[in-house]
């Protein structure tokens, strides 16, 4: 290691540290900057919590995101579980169609939501055959809702099954053999092996449902989430310093998010889509 | 017998869930031949929409791959040398600037294009063209691409072979280009399939980063469905899984940077590489 190739090391790191800080770095100092300059000053920083439609907006997004977080975690515990666990014919197939949707932009995630729940959707035909009346969710919060589980259930399936394979089986057969039934097998030696897997998936579904704008943009109108809110301020409303403000807002939540998912879990951890 | 139950119960929950994936994907395809989706199929099979989205979308696909692949020459450039010199040298101080370069991901998309536009947004040859678009995508590309090579380069022992061809005499670019390139092949595979799969699904930045005259292929869907009837939406979807199966189907097989040890089952390609990486220095020790 001696200075020649400090030199060049720095050489071959220089390019891409450039790219970042003229186009990362830079871009979200301003964005600080400007979020601080609007009529409000730094108090658009507070705006989003005196101001009841952005806190009502955030509110709705951090319980929005939390839900669609424990629906996910249960769905694809149950499925990334037993698909690791048995072997079936047709299980390779089973597992392929369950992480098909995992490359979708939420855009397709907002338009699969339509399909099922949407005016013309299967959810519509199905309840006005059983019950003479056409339910149509998918322009709600609950059709949001659904299409966040939906984009995340493969990732998350995945994410378990890994975990699972590592397990050690030999911990099941003896709680097994010591008389514990199937739930608490679960419950006290399933689950606790899983617990960093469930967190670090868990912290990337809800940073994700946090910070998606491409399904909620696709089902529309009238769903206030945070995402939603700065997109309205920005182009509709031209408030640059207040969506600026809230995107900050909403970047610093779910950077804290992955992080204390990190620690906790002793992996690396990011945000997909 | 209870075993057999509860696999009966499992399976039919895994099937279910299974089907509330996979049966919206085929109405979509459905839909996309149909000729009036509303009256069911016995309207008849059609290739009307797939044409008329050709018309009217041709140019949307054309741009995604073009930036795809821009993308990808910009991550490659860019990643590998980093990625390298972050498993040369491991530290405090690489370990910063890794955190630092895989920050795009910890922020949400609409913030950053927040940020490009504040920033970038008055320089209008800049902010019309394409590239305003490809700087987003590199952003938010460049981590996985660092992690793939990453990945590779901590499970071989890429310092040993450095060093006999120093002892022969190769200079520090000779070593770099024809014994570290060569020898992370598979990871910048790996990074090179995600990153164009990503690259073209990108919605998020590329909404607000898009003028009218640069629309990406995400875009021109959100285009469609807000604006086209239900068909034309879903023969341009059936498009862009055509488009997006072949790359899938290439992450299958060779999306696991190679490993001498036993693969990791894939979850998302970043958080598997970065476990590779972490049981590879492991192992270093």
């Amino acid at each position: 290691m001696n200075n020649r190739e400090l030199h060049h090391l720095s050489i071959l790191v220089l390019p891409s540290l450039t790219v970042f800080a003229a186009f990362f770095l830079l871009p979200m100092a301003r964005l600080v900057t400007v979020a601080g300059s609007g009529d409000m000053g730094a108090y658009a920083y507070v705006a989003f919590l005196t101001t009841p439609r952005y806190l009502e907006s955030l509110i709705a997004t951090v319980v929005l995101s939390a839900s669609v977080t424990v629906a996910t975690l249960a769905i694809s515990v149950v499925s990334g579980l037993f698909l690791e666990r048995n072997r079936f014919a047709g299980r390779k197939i089973l597992i392929a169609l369950i992480t098909f949707p995992l490359a979708f932009p939420g855009v397709v995630v907002g338009f699969m939501v339509i399909m099922l729940a949407g005016r013309q959707g299967l959810i519509g035909d199905i309840t006005k055959v059983l019950a003479g009346d056409k339910l149509v969710f998918a322009y709600s919060m609950a059709g949001l809702f659904m299409g966040y589980v939906y984009f995340s259930i493969p990732r998350v399936v995945l994410t378990i099954m890994a975990a699972a394979e590592k397990l050690n089986p030999a911990l099941e057969e003896a709680a097994r053999s010591l008389g514990a039934s199937p739930w608490l097998v679960v419950k006290d030696v399933i689950l606790p092996g899983l617990k960093p897997a469930l967190i670090a998936s868990g912290a990337i579904c809800f940073a994700t449902a946090m910070g998606a704008f491409g399904t909620a943009f696709t089902l529309a109108t009238d769903i206030d989430v945070l995402p939603m809110t700065i997109y309205t301020e920005f182009t509709l409303n031209a408030n640059i310093a207040m969506a600026a403000a809230l995107s900050i807002v909403l970047g610093l939540i779910t950077w804290v998010a992955l992080n204390a998912a990190r620690s906790l879990a002793g992996s690396t951890v990011a945000a997909a889509g | 017998m209870a075993r057999s139950r509860y696999f009966a119960y499992q399976l039919a929950f895994t099937l279910l869930v299974c089907a509330f994936l996979i049966v919206p994907v085929c109405m979509s395809v459905m839909a996309g031949f149909t000729n009036n989706f509303f009256k069911g199929i016995t309207s008849g099979f059609t290739l009307r929409w797939v044409f008329e989205v050709w018309d009217l979308y041709a140019d949307t696909i054309f741009l995604s791959m073009g930036i795809a692949l821009a993308c990808l020459a910009c991550t490659i450039v860019l990643g590998v040398p980093a990625a390298y010199v972050l498993a040369k040298r491991p530290g405090r101080i690489t370990r910063m600037i890794e955190e630092f370069l895989v920050l795009p991901l910890a922020v949400p998309g609409l913030a950053i294009a927040l940020a490009l536009i504040i920033s970038y947004g008055q320089i209008r040859g800049f902010r019309l063209s394409w590239t305003f678009i490809l700087v987003g995508h590199v952003l938010y590309t460049l981590p996985f691409m660092i992690r793939a090579v990453l990945a590779v380069l901590s499970s071989t022992d890429f310092r040993t072979l450095e060093e006999s061809a120093a002892s022969l005499g190769a200079t520090f670019w000779q070593r770099f280009f024809q014994i570290v390139v060569p020898n992370c092949r598979s990871g910048i595979l790996a990074g090179s399939l995600m990153v164009v799969t990503l690259s073209i699904g990108e919605f998020n930045l590329t909404w607000m980063l898009h003028t009218p005259l640069t629309k990406t292929l995400p875009v021109g869907l959100a285009d469609s469905y807000a604006s086209m009837r239900l068909e034309i939406g879903s023969a341009y979807t059936f498009v862009f899984l055509v488009m997006l199966i072949p790359l899938l189907m290439a992450l299958q097989i060779w999306g696991q940077p190679r490993a001498p040890r036993k693969a990791v089952a894939e979850d998302d390609a970043g958080v598997v590489a970065a476990r590779r990486r972490e049981s590879g220095s492991q192992a270093a020790r």
